[in-house]
């Protein structure tokens, strides 16, 4: 417990409280104007908003994906339940290059979506594509083990009482589920908002449309205005904390009712 | 958190330095900016030679290359540089501001410390598609136009300068300037941070009709990708960018490696040095050296930072600061 606490401390909790401190030296006025900039809504704002939609998307695909790997046998099989993976694995800035050079108007995939009038790379759509990427992982590895353990017995005891297969995911798959998911998505949503090395290829960073928060604290630091910086990355480190405690609750209540039923 | 991170550092880092120590006499750690990763690692070579070759000692120079701005917060924030060789004379004033270096250090080297110059010019696909000849060019509708972001990278604000520099001449004002810079950035479909990335943009990813690039990275681009995809347009007027060398006093003093810093960067005004900053295609300031080469370098009208802008300090506050010009284009 000791160490536990001391290690955290160390690690996570003493940095925080020096940014903490660091954004105390503003006044609540200087923080509200740094704050309500349009430059700066509108870089948390595409933070925000693509990260949410990315983690939405990778809610329903990355259950899709786990659906394929748990409850069905094919060939290849271990070797896609390995390729989930490898977002974790390569570092972040390989992983924007390779987006970006597939992306872009000359690329495997930009060539096809460009002659379709469709421009990913160096837009807030190629934002959200790193996004995606980048955040698949959580959702599958967390909802893998729980669905691994979801017997399907239950769902043929459901379906022998009558319920359609409808029925049975809506009342019976999904309320187990549920707590994991959520779970899934919260990670996925805040490794998105925090994601720098893979977005920043891809972004075109143009200032006011596919400009991510990260980029403008970069920024920011590189025109000496500390505070700002600080101020930006308090109110990310805020936002998300409470979507993540949020989600902690939900989830609590999710698995509350469990036995319930 | 503050005291154990320099301490874990400072023990990884005695324990590289240690090790480093047996294989040469001197280390010398040189700040740089994007650009300039080819140049130095001929002039590194070269210098090791001769510095040992005088004196018989054995030099080691290790390179740090990164946006001009970063690298140089990355100095004030204590990466033990012994020189910074950044793209811009303000870069290296953060740093004198803060103590670590003499406010006069460009004073202390010849031609404003700059050993080497460039401009900026215009790299475009082959057979120049767009007919882009000079700067207006670049507003024509339909031309897109790559330059990385003046905010994070030195090179950009050489390139903004530049452009602003010509149309102020050509339309009379400042004002209009302003306009013609608007219109520009509206132009301009991503912002890189670097002027490296720029580059990459432009010439793997087939991004935008223009690049706008310091002539010594476009001739890189030339040579790394081939004449037959890309040709260099030198506007018939631009800036004179002069990229600036100087000794980290606070380091260097420190580290006891001053004579050999100094020697480093005198290096860059021998016959041999300016050569190398030739053939690595940046203009060399030697007179001789640079008759030698003059017809690898477009014949360009050259403008300087003092005489449009009044000098850097005054550049970046009215341009690139918090509300400047770059910052109304984008409404911040």
């Amino acid at each position: 417990m000791g160490l536990t606490l001391s290690w955290l401390s160390v690690i996570i909790l003493i940095p925080l409280a020096g940014l903490f401190l660091k954004s105390l030296e503003l006044s609540p006025e200087q923080f509200w104007t740094i704050l309500s900039g349009r430059r700066t809504l509108n870089a948390l704002r595409v933070s925000f908003g693509l990260a949410f939609a990315a983690a939405c998307v990778n809610l329903v695909m990355g259950s899709i994906i786990v659906w394929a790997l748990v409850r069905y046998r094919f060939p290849g099989r271990r070797l896609f339940d390995a390729i989930v993976d490898v977002p974790f694995a390569l570092p972040t800035a390989v992983a924007g290059v390779a987006l970006t050079a597939l992306f872009a108007e000359k690329g495997w995939l930009g060539a096809p979506l460009a002659a379709l009038g469709i421009k990913v790379a160096f837009t807030p759509a190629g934002i959200f594509v790193a996004m995606i990427f980048i955040g698949i992982p959580f959702v599958v590895r967390t909802v893998q083990p729980v669905l691994q353990d979801l017997d399907p017995e239950i769902e043929e005891a459901a379906g022998s009482l009558g319920a359609s297969r409808w029925q049975t995911v809506i009342r019976v798959i999904l309320p187990s589920l549920a707590p994991a998911l959520l779970t899934g998505f919260a990670l996925a949503f805040a490794r998105a908002v925090g994601e720098y090395g893979s977005v920043i290829f891809i972004a075109g960073n143009l200032p006011n449309v596919s400009e991510i928060a990260p980029l403008l604290i970069v920024i920011r630091l590189s025109e000496f205005r500390y505070a700002d910086a600080t101020a930006i990355a308090m109110v990310m480190l805020v936002v998300s904390f409470v979507i993540i405690f949020a989600v902690n609750r939900l989830q609590r209540w999710a698995q509350s009712r469990i036995p319930a039923r | 958190m503050r005291r154990i991170v320099p301490l874990a550092a400072g023990l990884i880092a005695t324990g590289f330095l240690a090790s480093a120590a047996l294989a040469a006499d001197i280390n010398l750690l040189n700040v740089s900016y994007d650009p300039t990763r080819e140049l130095y690692a001929e002039f590194n070579k070269a210098f090791a030679n001769a510095y040992q070759k005088e004196t018989g000692k054995s030099v080691e120079i290790k390179q740090s290359h990164g946006g001009s701005g970063s690298q140089a917060r990355s100095v004030i924030d204590g990466l033990q540089a012994d020189v910074a060789t950044l793209a811009l004379a303000y870069d290296i004033d953060a740093i004198a501001n803060k103590g670590l270096t003499a406010t006069d250090w460009q004073k202390r080297l010849p031609q404003n410390a700059s050993p080497y110059t460039s401009t900026i010019v215009f790299l475009v696909r082959k057979g120049n598609p767009k007919a882009i000849k000079d700067w207006d060019d670049l507003i024509k509708p339909g031309v897109a136009v790559i330059t990385p972001n003046p905010k994070t990278s030195g090179g950009a604000r050489w390139n903004y300068l530049a452009a602003w520099g010509f149309a102020q001449k050509k339309y009379g004002s400042a004002d209009k300037a302003k306009d013609f810079i608007g219109k520009l950035y509206q132009q301009v479909p991503v912002l890189d941070t670097g002027a490296r990335g720029a580059t990459v943009t432009f010439v793997e990813r087939g991004v935008g009709d223009v690049l706008l690039a310091w002539e010594n990275e476009a001739f890189l681009a030339l040579k790394e990708f081939g004449r037959e995809k890309f040709e260099i347009v030198a506007p018939p007027e631009s800036i004179l960018a002069e990229p600036p060398v100087a000794i980290v006093d606070k380091v260097a003093d420190k580290k006891g490696t001053r004579n050999a810093a100094d020697a480093y960067l005198q290096y860059w005004y021998t016959k041999e040095g300016q050569e190398i900053a030739a053939h690595n295609f940046y203009r060399p300031r030697d007179s001789e050296i640079a008759k030698k080469h003059e017809n690898a370098f477009a014949k360009v009208q050259l403008f300087t930072i003092d005489d449009v802008f009044g000098g850097w300090t005054k550049a970046q506050k009215e341009h690139f600061a918090d509300g400047g010009t770059f910052d109304q284009i984008y409404k911040n």
